[in-house]
């Protein structure tokens, strides 16, 4: 549950650096997802048509903060896409780092307060810090969003063990794994681990054929969401015999 | 007077954030602003006046990760 919001995709798919907007509205079909985002930049030409295909896809809208590198301008960004989009769900993005594009945890939890208190529904993209993500619910959200690598980087699940904790340190809360996904594989191994969705977008917008890799993410975090919920078997050091002894013939 | 719109100087005749939506030519429901760096809502543009150097800007839904 996604604040209230029971998702039966757990693919949430960015908008942005499609070849086109007719394969953008492919792939986010093909993609099966219910969540998109999107976000508020300076009106110009065309912005009516990215207005109606965001309206045709149906999906739920999840508007960002991106590019924001102050809690101002992120909170001020938040009122406007509320304004715009008719929704309270955010994902607060607020920048510390041009490079690594790594979440200001300080600037963060500013931010969130502050929207938190004023009704947002806040999806943080935070880091795997066990504490910034304490310190997150404590100010009213309800949903964590760590990163998996850096925004664009497509390095997969880069502290692996830093996220297995944090999944177990939030048993109750929805994690959302946010950025740095570049392989479906890596979307399913988010997903065996329990954390309840990942949010991608280069991954698909940037494949030779993203309606494709739309289609392949699609079953990947099927895949993975059903391998978690059939429990993994447990991972073993030496190996063992699935063959039964028992009934050998004696050929030696 | 001279006000900065989406980052470009612009002469406007416009006295109030609704009158200058109209002049630019901006479909106002679907658009958000901010004055200086201060979200001005929908119901509130009518009655926020500029001031020259006013810093206006006009946000609309754009591709987003």
């Amino acid at each position: 549950m996604f604040y209230g919001t029971e998702l039966s995709s757990r693919l949430f798919l960015g908008t942005a650096q499609y070849p086109s907007p007719a394969i953008l509205a492919e792939a986010i079909r093909a993609s099966g997802t219910e969540v998109i985002t999107v976000s508020l930049r300076r009106e110009g030409p065309g912005g009516g048509g990215f207005r109606d295909l965001i309206a045709a896809t149906g999906c739920r809208v999840l508007p960002n903060t991106a590019g924001c590198h102050t809690a101002r301008e992120a909170i001020t960004t938040a009122h406007m896409a509320r304004e715009v989009f008719g929704t309270n769900w955010i994902k607060l993005e607020v920048i510390g780092h041009a490079d690594t594009l790594q979440p200001d945890p300080f600037a963060l939890l500013e931010a969130a307060r502050v929207l938190c208190a004023e009704g947002f529904e806040v999806f943080p993209y935070t880091t795997e810090d066990l504490i910034l993500g304490e310190k997150l619910i404590e100010a009213g959200c309800r949903v964590l969003m760590p990163w998996g690598a850096p925004i664009g980087s497509g390095q997969g699940l880069r502290n692996i063990e830093g996220l297995r904790s944090m999944r177990a340190h939030f048993p109750d809360t929805p994690l959302v794994i946010d950025a740095g996904i570049g392989a479906p594989s890596q979307a399913a191994e988010a997903m065996e681990m329990g954390f309840d969705a990942v949010l991608l977008n280069t991954a698909v917008a940037k494949a030779l054929a993203p309606v494709g890799m739309a289609r392949a993410f699609r079953q990947a975090v099927e895949a993975g969401l059903a391998a978690h919920r059939a429990g993994l078997m447990p991972r073993r050091d030496m190996a063992s015999a699935s063959t039964p002894i028992f009934g050998m013939a004696a050929l030696a | 007077m001279r006000v900065d719109v989406n980052g470009t100087p612009r002469e406007v005749q416009a006295e109030t954030l609704s009158a200058l939506l109209d002049e630019l030519g901006f479909e106002a429901p679907c658009v958000a602003t901010a004055v200086d760096g201060t979200f001005v809502p929908r119901t509130l543009r009518d009655a926020h006046p500029l001031t020259p150097g006013a810093r206006i800007e006009i946000l609309a839904p754009m591709q987003g990760g």
